[in-house]
């Protein structure tokens, strides 16, 4: 009987483990993920996810105001309102907050708002310049 | 705090008129993200510092887009909103992590938490540990423990998911005098003892020995 429990253990250890693990995907890559990574979930554990970020969604959007704060933006302290940015890949235009409109070409260099990039930086879209 | 913010908030307490101004508000919340960063359990959720930074940022906000383009005040208002902004998720989502990381104990606390107790989780906190919950038993029962043998096919959360580790040891710098603080005994061969806390020192001791204190705002973890 001692075996059978410890392999229970075991068996929803290694499960738990992959869970928390899917639960940093959400937080590292937004909402929708990479092809290459949910190939390697099964279905509960996508059905596990889409119920876990509905219920993320549900929680930050009741937090902030009208239309909710994204927890999963502001991850590091800001040092500075403008950052120097290269883009990593074409992405077609972008609207900055006084309208004006920067076009995001690969290799281009732009020196933007924060808050702005950093959605774009976490998919890899744009690349922080450290001078 | 700089022009923008030079107005006093009413806060939305129910029970009193507290009227705050925008620097206490924020110091408020400060105080409140640092011993949420350090202390090793969920503590009392702050509702109304939350609503009362939320209404404080969108009226920041807005008195930024009334203003004039180029005047360099604005910078120093959007970083002071990107600052204020950082400290708030990051104080919401280390309560989330801490929410995950025992759900089944926060669970339980609040369900036998006595009528006055101050709760540690807002009704939305309080939903989304609930789904969380179900989400992982769904899924735990979905994918292994049907399969399992009928006397196997529940796995005890509560024993299973560790508890908070409440005899960690945090640093803390004393607000308030505190006379006569029970130290309990690590080992067998030492005794309990008293200690008294004077204002403006600093300690490094046991979370368990002076959770109380953090609660009522007597002393601040670092």
């Amino acid at each position: 009987h001692c075996c059978l429990l410890r392999n229970q253990r075991c068996i929803v250890a290694y499960l738990y483990d992959r869970l928390l693990r899917i639960r940093a995907l959400r937080w590292e890559y937004g909402s929708i993920l990479p092809n290459a990574i949910q190939f390697h979930m099964a279905a509960e554990e996508v059905e596990w996810f889409n119920r876990y970020k509905k219920s993320l969604a549900t929680y930050m959007r009741s937090v902030g105001g009208e239309e909710g704060l994204d927890l999963t933006q502001d991850i590091k302290p800001p040092k500075s309102l403008y950052i120097e940015v290269r883009c990593l890949r074409d992405y077609g235009e972008f609207e900055i907050d006084d309208g004006t409109t920067v076009l995001l070409k690969k290799n281009s260099q732009h020196f933007l708002p924060r808050w702005k990039c950093e959605q774009l930086i976490r998919q890899g879209v744009l690349e922080h310049i450290l001078s | 705090m700089a022009a923008a913010g030079g107005e006093e908030l009413d806060s939305d307490d129910g029970s009193e008129e507290l009227v705050l101004t925008p620097l206490q508000l924020i110091r408020s919340l400060e105080q409140a993200w640092l011993n949420e960063k350090f202390a090793p359990e969920l503590l009392e959720s702050k509702p109304e510092i939350i609503e009362c930074v939320v209404e404080q940022l969108d009226h920041m906000e807005a008195n930024l887009k009334r203003a004039k383009k180029g005047d360099l005040k604005v910078s120093v208002h959007r970083m002071e909103i990107e600052r204020i902004r950082y400290v708030l998720s990051s104080y919401l989502r280390c309560r989330l992590v801490k929410i995950e990381k025992f759900f089944p104990h926060v669970l339980e606390k609040e369900k036998s938490r006595a009528k006055g107790e101050p709760s540690i989780l807002s009704p939305e906190e309080f939903a989304f540990a609930k789904e969380y919950m179900a989400n992982t038993e769904t899924y735990l029962k979905n994918v292994a423990l049907k399969h399992m043998p009928p006397n196997l096919q529940k796995v005890a959360l509560l024993k299973s998911v560790p508890k908070p580790n409440l005899d960690s040891f945090v640093f803390l710098r004393v607000l308030k005098r505190q006379e006569n603080i029970l130290v309990e005994p690590e080992t067998d061969e030492q005794r309990e003892y008293t200690i008294d806390l004077e204002e403006g020192s600093q300690h490094l001791i046991r979370y368990k020995t002076i959770a109380p204190l953090v609660a009522s705002g007597a002393v601040q973890l670092i």
